[in-house]
């Protein structure tokens, strides 16, 4: 069965279809997988064998039947655990969710369902997605598939290295300052954040409202369109979402990148960036002019603005979206209290892990009466200042190259020993997210230690396509990236 | 008391609005219903879930921003008002603060004097109702009920514009009235579809500076808050007679007790946090969307009260009682169009349908007997068919029940019998049966044929025409 392993979610579907294998056996490979691996990556909060199990014979009986033949029908599939699932535990990563069994699915997944997918189950993350190294879950760390002595990155840590050790064929996970394209890079696979308003947040457990987004963990370009193709449209249940006719991401996968417009923000080499990361994105940006993109390098300036500015207006969202978990309608209650306000207090401070507390605090401050001026208001210009330079940026480019993280995936420990330098990683992932704007990032080499090393393309909004042509491109320039641990 | 006062007072009236779904949600706003089952993951705060603005709520607000003189804010937000109480399930109401949706109105009043005054509105606003806790005393514990969660609301601030109980009365009745016009809500004070918050403070005639205000809550009738700001004005007034200083605080008034007393200070004053809520979209009101609610604007009272002078003449005091609740002005236009007889149709409206509805202590909006069939009933007249008496028996089965009136007098039996043989033999008996009368009347005695007809229409089981048997018992006699 190895071959199935092998084997991208495009393929596996084919392969389905043509009745080569089928979604049963697809998903024992990858529950085998699961249970040889997981032991060590700890990739699962949840994983969901009978129901699984269950699914993929109904999906096999569909497909069978003709009714289900999409290029994702039969595929198995895992989830970040901040997306609803209807019967299906959803934690969040947090003990306060520990036992939270949503009544309803997330219509991101619903989606997927819809074309066909099996979910394997739920994938581990930062707690509510704060985090940049999978280290804040209360279900214990994720470790990196190419070297478990690292961290796969975060928030969605879970998915991306669910991913790299072929746990699963793809994976759903959210960014809201980076959190598909950093784990993405770290574990050497491609991740996208589509344009904010693209795919719905109905079911998506909020951090901060107004910067996350869905988006596929996938082991190619070819996948990623796909699974956004399946994934993206106008949702009335959320008032966010956007109505956009041109989701048809696939027919974007075209081998010719001949001139398109690469901008190269100066702003994003500078200190702070490995060498051998900085060599590697240079390489692939040679790649990319080479087969005909202009390439040119200018100031995209207000760089340094933008941790600040996220850190403020996503504690202040995270500060407001996570008073909701208070031990009184579902999740964790504290079992000894006194009274209604003792009991929101245990609840709480037994509930949150640190991190997550800290956001909290901050954000309430940010908010608070004689504050909000000066923190949350100012940062919501920033926030528009951003938008307006990176506006000014795609009047003269079809697409932003960059690195995605200023180094490889650090070693386990390392990060939340100082929070600060944490933050500071998002550097280059966090504007996109202020910006609303697609970002994908694809594996263009690895480090001396063999750690993958990720590229960075970001689009002007609602220019997924040109996103999607450029890394589809480059990716066949590239040659295959094997998964972890395959060599 | 040597000190002259002056009572300054400020409304905060909360108007539930007649929208059949939640403000965010699809959920039912139907009252009643067993406790969280009118209600979804929405407005149960259920992680992952997103609000979306129910349209109405939004036509709603503008049309009574509009029938108050406001400025319609163009480009609002929605704001999150964080605090945390187990009734409201995300614990942060969906509120407006930065930019609500009405702004700078007012209405005009008539006061004691017989003058008019303006009370300006500072803002309206839009946001959602909470759930309903329930304290179970037997067991202990508290239970909530999230089928009022998400109910949509407008709070209308006035400024401080109002100087006695009787102004309070009057712009409420006011603000009831309009909003009763436009059909946005039934505005009962009882049933806590309109809730008014009290804002009151005293300071010596002539002042400047207003005093320290209270805010008195838990008033659910007219007469409640008309005590309580008698109340609230004695209290604060001997407070500073003796020396003392009001305190700036929210009060709970107790309207079997005739008191209030404090809830919560300033210094317990809650940091709200407010922020406009990332997950639903500005507010943009197009001038397509704004000339579209101003041309579905009803007639107002005013407006009505001069046409109904003009078209159908009737008396001022008629005009003041039938517009003075929407539900009988409709019952009046849509029976007047119908019979073309208004002057008959406000006759029955002021007489017999005031009478009953005194009598069984309801509001207009209560009455339940159609146009169609006050129009019938006013033909059955018209046509002799039926006696007044008779009417007023009929229009009762009406009122009660909507009777279709022709069918009941048919089932009933209670035609007038316009047979003149069967009248005249029956008052021939009448006339034998009462020699006492009958000599009576012959020796002049006018009142005597009284009674006669009194014995004809009993006889005749009331179904006589009065006229007819007048001049029949004359020629007789």
């Amino acid at each position: 069965m190895s071959d199935i392993l092998d084997m991208t979610a495009v393929e596996l579907s084919a392969a389905i279809r043509a009745g080569k294998t089928t979604a049963v056996e697809a998903v024992e490979a990858a529950l085998a997988r699961i249970e040889e691996r997981d032991q060590e990556f700890n990739c699962y909060v949840t994983v969901s064998r009978d129901k699984a199990l269950a699914q993929a014979k109904q999906v096999q009986a569909a497909i069978e039947a003709g009714e289900l033949t999409g290029p994702l029908a039969g595929v198995p599939v895992a989830i970040k655990d901040n997306m609803c699932t209807e019967g299906l535990l959803t934690t969040c990563s947090s003990r306060i969710l520990g036992n939270f069994v949503p009544a309803y699915t997330a219509e991101a997944v619903l989606r997927l369902e819809k074309a066909g997918a099996v979910i394997l189950g739920k994938t581990n993350m930062d707690e509510f997605a704060m985090g940049s190294t999978t280290e804040t879950s209360a279900y214990g760390e994720t470790k990196n598939p190419w070297n478990p002595a690292h961290v796969p990155g975060g928030s969605s840590g879970g998915s991306a290295a669910a991913v790299a050790a072929g746990e699963c064929f793809y994976a759903l996970g959210s960014d809201t300052g980076g959190s598909i394209r950093q784990p993405a890079s770290f574990c050497g696979v491609v991740g996208m954040k589509p344009t904010y308003g693209t795919v719905s947040r109905y079911g998506l457990i909020a951090y901060g409202s107004s910067l996350d987004q869905i988006g596929p963990l996938a082991r190619n370009v070819t996948d990623c369109a796909a699974i956004l193709e399946a994934i993206a449209g106008h949702d009335h249940k959320d008032s966010t979402s956007v109505a956009r006719e041109d989701t048809d991401f696939t027919a974007a996968l075209v081998e010719d990148v001949k001139g398109i417009r690469i901008g190269i923000p100066n702003d994003y080499f500078g200190e702070g960036l490995n060498e051998e990361v900085r060599g590697a994105v240079l390489q692939a940006a040679g790649v990319l002019e080479e087969r005909g993109a202009i390439v040119e390098r200018f100031d995209l300036s207000l760089v340094d603005y933008a941790i600040p500015a996220y850190y403020t207006i996503a504690a202040a969202e995270a500060s407001s979206n996570l008073e909701r978990f208070d031990g009184i309608k579902y999740g964790y209650r504290t079992p000894e209290y006194h009274g209604l306000h003792n009991m929101y207090k245990k609840s709480r401070s037994e509930g949150f892990g640190e991190e997550v507390k800290r956001r909290i605090m901050l954000g309430s401050f940010v908010l608070s009466s004689g504050y909000y001026d000066a923190y949350y208001l100012k940062a919501l210009k920033v926030k528009a200042l951003i938008k307006k330079a990176f506006d000014e940026a795609f009047a003269r480019y079809d697409v932003i190259l960059g690195p995605v993280a200023p180094t490889t995936a650090p070693k386990l420990g390392e990060s939340l020993a100082d929070p600060i330098q944490m933050y500071l990683g998002d550097i280059y992932t966090i504007a996109v997210n202020l910006a609303g704007l697609p970002g994908i990032s694809i594996p263009c080499g690895r480090d001396a230690e063999g750690l993958p090393i990720g590229l960075q393309l970001i689009g002007d909004s609602f220019r997924e396509k040109k996103l999607i042509q450029t890394a589809y491109t480059y990716e066949k320039a590239r040659g295959a990236f094997p998964l972890a641990l395959a060599e | 008391m040597t000190k002259q006062y002056e009572t300054v007072i400020g409304l905060e009236v909360h108007v539930e609005l007649a929208t059949k779904t939640k403000i965010f949600c699809g959920c039912s706003t139907a009252f009643g219903g067993a406790p969280n089952t009118h209600t979804c993951p929405v407005c149960t705060g259920m992680p992952g879930s997103l609000p979306v603005l129910n349209k109405q709520v939004l036509e709603y607000a503008i049309a009574v921003g509009l029938a108050t003189n406001c400025e319609i804010t163009r480009y609002g937000k929605f704001d999150r008002k964080n605090y945390f109480y187990p009734d409201n399930p995300q614990n942060y109401q969906i509120s407006q603060l930065y930019l609500p949706i009405c702004r700078k109105g007012g209405v005009e009043i008539a006061t004691k004097d017989g003058r008019t005054k303006t009370v300006g509105i500072h803002e309206i606003h839009m946001e959602e109702d909470a759930g309903k806790l329930i304290h179970d005393e037997w067991e202990d514990c508290s239970l909530v009920d999230y089928n009022r969660s998400g109910v949509p609301l407008i709070e209308i601030v006035s400024e401080p514009d109002m100087r006695s109980a009787e102004e309070v009365i009057a712009y409420l009745e006011k603000l009831r009235l309009i909003i009763q016009y436009l059909g946005a809500s039934d505005c009962k004070l009882q049933e806590g579809s309109m809730r008014a918050d009290v804002n009151l403070s005293v300071r010596e005639v002539g002042a400047k500076e207003f005093g320290t205000r209270t805010e008195m809550k838990n008033l659910n009738s007219f007469k409640a808050i008309a005590r309580a700001i008698e109340g609230e004005r004695e209290r604060q007034i001997d407070l500073l007679e003796e020396g003392g200083q009001v305190v700036q605080e929210t009060r709970r008034w107790d309207d079997a007790k005739g008191e209030s007393y404090a809830m919560r200070s300033k210094e317990d004053a809650q940091d709200y946090r407010y922020f406009p809520d990332p997950d639903l979209t500005p507010i943009v009101v197009s001038d397509e969307m704004l000339e579209e609610i101003r041309a579905k604007q009803p007639e107002f009272r005013t407006e009505k009260m001069l046409r109904y002078k003009e078209e159908f003449d009737l008396p001022d005091y008629d005009i003041d009682i039938i517009t003075g609740a929407k539900p009988m002005a409709d019952l009046f236009e849509a029976t007047v169009a119908i019979c073309r007889q208004p002057k008959q149709v406000s006759n029955w409206l002021m007489g017999e349908t005031m009478r009953l509805m005194k009598e069984q202590e309801m509001d207009a909006e209560d009455l339940r007997f159609s146009p169609e069939h006050l129009a019938g009933l006013i033909a059955l007249v018209d046509s002799k068919a039926i006696n007044s008496s008779v009417a007023k028996e009929v229009f009762q089965a009406m009122f009660e029940e909507d009777v279709e009136p022709e069918q009941y007098v048919e089932q009933k039996g209670l035609k007038t019998v316009n047979d003149e043989g069967a009248l005249r033999k029956t008052i021939e008996e009448v006339i034998a049966g009462n020699p006492q009368s009958v000599e009576d009347y012959h020796k002049g005695k006018e009142k005597a044929i009284g009674f006669l007809v009194g014995q004809t229409m009993k006889a005749m089981k009331g179904k006589a025409d009065p006229g007819m048997v007048n001049r029949i018992l004359k020629e007789l006699l």
